[in-house]
């Protein structure tokens, strides 16, 4: 038990620290009516990291990335905190499709995709749910048919988050129908601009549109654009989701620091009663639970990185992670709304950030499997209790 | 960066784990907590035959000279044996005198548990607030004090050889050595729902108290240490408890059976024991860490300590109710185990200040000037 650093990992936060002071950008508050300047914002952000070689810390050097540990990973994240620097965007492509590539992807879609990921040329997104298949994601119905050497697409998927801006989809279709759920499962790698592909944004009841219902049809996917073998998708996908699952929260810390800080100006600000609202021993409570969930939840961080640092792949501990973050956030949101006080009730206090964060955590629970899904992996494949469906 | 237990610490662990699984098996807790000092003197000189009660103290103040960690990887296995007897008060009261005044001799006879100590630190009416204390140390002719007044909630005072008690004097907060068998010394039990560590009230009616360890500023950080340490202890013991529990009820419900099922199938079942393991990590994380900087960063530790404590205390006490709920009828009964397990909680919840009051100290540490 030794958190203090290698000299080696000193020199990589030395460096970090240097190349931060002459890089990072001025602050900018999210608000949900300027999304676009904020989009903008994020994605000079993440072209600079990557021109900086700070994009991909444990990715490997030939794609892009800087080859370091997970450990590095680790301090990158509590110096992005501690500098108060923007989060990093695309984070399907960086936290699950990646990863993915990483592991089961052929040399030739290591090369033509990593990059690309990293320097945020390319948005992800991730074509799993269907209408009929949520939770129950192996259920689904969208079919590709072998034609030669291309595959041929027919089907619909739902929720599909980024899919408005995305260039290329990780998509997972049905290639034989008449195997058991999960044996007839393939994944494709495709190129959003392909004939056939319709794209119908879903607006969210954060008013913002997030996320979108696909549309396929007879769009033809070339076999070599397959990622894993035939047949043989949910392997592939579960490694997809067990990353989505380890490195969604990796970054989250920062966000989440800054929201605590945010709210903790407005106790300081917003008076009520003839005090501070930072006086009041009820909402001292609620921010400092926030406070200690929140470096909880920092710790649990590195500590799962310092664990994948010796075991090489993230396993169902992830769970737990989502979990918490998810829980976490929608906590931290309704915090903000106590601090507030009546001014909660208004849609554009403070730019709207409140009132967005709240609504807006809503989907925490539900988006990259449920809190139940989180629940019944925990139970299953890490106390090894037995399997409900 | 290493974030787990280093390969000695968990050599360390794992003969802690089986000395307390074949010198206190519940069978032996069970008659240990039906007495008034739950002290098994064979027992208890086997634990500090270890080292364990000072294994985090200099070698000079009788101790290993290994650190916190280790002293948290013993304490949670003490926790998750529910080792009955005097420990806590011991080892709190060694850290003290040996934080106070290096050169006084009970710091050794302490860490290797020649006498066994107390620290009286509350009053009645105190709380865990530093600031309310009253009790009043009036200087005597010979150079001494006088102790009057009264300490409540002294852990293992039933026992105790010794109390390392704190006092208001002139010249401020002073920590002063007073043997329980002192002339105007008074010890009452005061039986706790938790009956493996004992508490008691310590009365002082003009005791003679000439053995002083610190005064001022040096008395009031060997207390801020000390309590940061003993509070440590009590997260590890937290930790152990709930490791023990979990492990029991998920066991249990891999082999009742219900509806022809057993219940481990059921998902309001299984989302219960997952919670439980999510605060049983969680505060494993905030636990280890807390002891880490309390050996790296010392007095800077505090914020670590009380956010370890804060989340740890909330998470023991849902993670027994969950097990005692899953374990359903069985669970609620004296013959089960799992209520030894349940009360320790409660009390180790409460010691040192509960989520709330660690909370508050947080609030004034990052939101106040």
């Amino acid at each position: 038990m030794d958190l203090s650093l290698t000299d080696g990992e000193k020199k990589f936060r030395d460096e970090l620290r240097a190349w931060l002071k002459n890089n990072l950008p001025p602050k900018m508050v999210k608000a949900a009516d300027n999304a676009a300047a904020h989009y903008e914002y994020l994605t000079a952000w993440q072209r600079k990291l990557y021109e900086g070689g700070w994009a991909g810390i444990s990715w490997p050097k030939e794609y892009g990335g800087r080859g370091a540990s997970p450990i590095e990973q680790a301090i990158f994240q509590e110096e992005m905190a501690l500098a108060d620097a923007p989060e990093r965007m695309g984070t399907i492509g960086q936290g699950l499709v990646g990863p993915t590539i990483i592991a089961v992807g052929s040399e030739a879609q290591k090369k033509r995709y990593l990059a690309r990921i990293l320097s945020g040329e390319d948005i992800w997104c991730q074509g799993f749910s269907e209408p009929n298949a949520g939770s129950d994601v192996a259920s689904l119905e969208s079919k590709a048919v072998l034609d030669g050497d291309h595959f041929v697409i027919n089907g619909q998927k739902i929720w599909t988050s980024y899919a408005h801006i995305a260039q290329h989809c990780l998509l997972i279709v049905r290639t034989d129908p008449a195997a058991p759920k999960h044996k007839g499962l393939t994944c494709l790698l495709v190129d959003m601009k392909t004939p056939g592909i319709t794209v119908r944004p879903l607006k969210m009841m954060s008013g913002d549109s997030g996320f979108n219902e696909m549309f396929f049809t007879n769009v033809r996917v070339p076999l070599k654009d397959m990622i894993g073998k035939v047949n043989e998708g949910w392997s592939v996908a579960i490694t997809a989701l067990a990353n989505e699952r380890a490195n969604l929260g990796t970054g989250l810390y920062v966000v989440f620091k800054r929201n605590l800080d945010a709210m903790v100006e407005q106790a300081r600000k917003i008076k009520r009663g003839g005090r501070a609202v930072i006086e009041d021993p009820v909402v001292r409570q609620r921010l400092a639970q926030a406070y200690v969930e929140l470096e909880v939840f920092r710790l649990n961080t590195t500590r799962s990185l310092s664990m994948l640092n010796k075991t090489g792949a993230p396993g169902p501990e992830g769970s737990i992670q989502k979990l918490y973050w998810s829980e976490l956030n929608q906590r931290m949101a309704q915090i903000a709304m106590e601090v507030l006080g009546p001014y909660a009730q208004l849609a554009d206090y403070d730019g709207g950030r409140w009132a967005y964060a709240y609504l807006r955590s809503r989907g925490n629970t539900i988006e990259a499997g449920t809190s139940e899904i989180q629940r019944n992996i925990i139970a299953q494949r890490v106390l090894g209790l037995p399997r409900s469906y | 960066m290493e974030f787990e237990l280093s390969k000695p610490q968990k050599l360390l662990q794992q003969s802690a784990r089986d000395f307390f699984a074949r010198e206190c098996p519940p069978k032996r807790v069970r008659e240990l907590v039906a007495t008034d000092t739950a002290l098994h003197p064979e027992l208890f000189s086997a634990v500090a035959d270890q080292g364990w009660l000072g294994i985090h103290l200099a070698e000079s103040s009788g101790g290993l000279g290994l650190g916190t960690v280790e002293l948290a990887a013993v304490a949670e296995e003490m926790g998750r044996a529910c080792f009955p007897g005097p420990f806590l008060g011991t080892v709190w009261a060694a850290t003290l005198v040996a934080a106070a005044d290096g050169k006084s001799k009970h710091a050794e006879s302490l860490a290797t548990g020649r006498s066994k100590g107390a620290v009286a630190l509350m009053e009645p009416e105190s709380g865990w607030y530093l600031d309310a204390l009253q009790l009043k140390a009036r200087s005597s002719s010979g150079g001494g004090y006088k102790l009057s007044g009264r300490k409540s909630f002294v852990c293992d005072a039933p026992v105790a050889d010794l109390f390392v008690c704190a006092a208001r004097s002139e010249e401020g907060l002073v920590l002063l050595a007073v043997p329980a068998k002192a002339p105007g010394v008074k010890v009452t039990a005061t039986p706790g729902i938790d009956a493996t560590r004992k508490l008691g009230e310590v009365e002082f009616d003009a005791a003679s108290a000439d053995d002083v360890l610190a005064v001022g500023k040096a008395a009031e950080d060997a207390l801020a240490h000390s309590l940061d340490v003993a509070t440590l202890v009590a997260c590890a013991d937290m930790l152990g408890g709930m490791q023990w529990i979990i492990e029991h009820t998920v066991e249990y419900a891999k082999t009742r059976q219900q509806f022809g099922k057993t219940i481990g199938t059921f998902q309001a079942v299984q989302h219960m024991c997952a919670d439980m393991l999510l605060w049983c990590e969680s505060s494993r994380s905030a636990i280890y860490y807390a002891a880490w900087a309390l050996g790296a960063q010392g007095a800077a530790a505090a914020r670590d300590v009380a956010i370890a404590k804060a989340y740890a205390s909330d998470a023991s006490r849902e993670v027994a109710n969950r097990g005692v709920q899953v374990h359903g009828g069985i669970g609620f009964t004296w013959e089960h185990d799992l209520h030894l397990y349940y009360k320790r909680s409660k009390a180790s919840e409460t010691m040192f200040g509960n989520a709330a009051f660690h909370r508050e100290r947080l609030a004034q540490m990052a939101f106040d000037g």
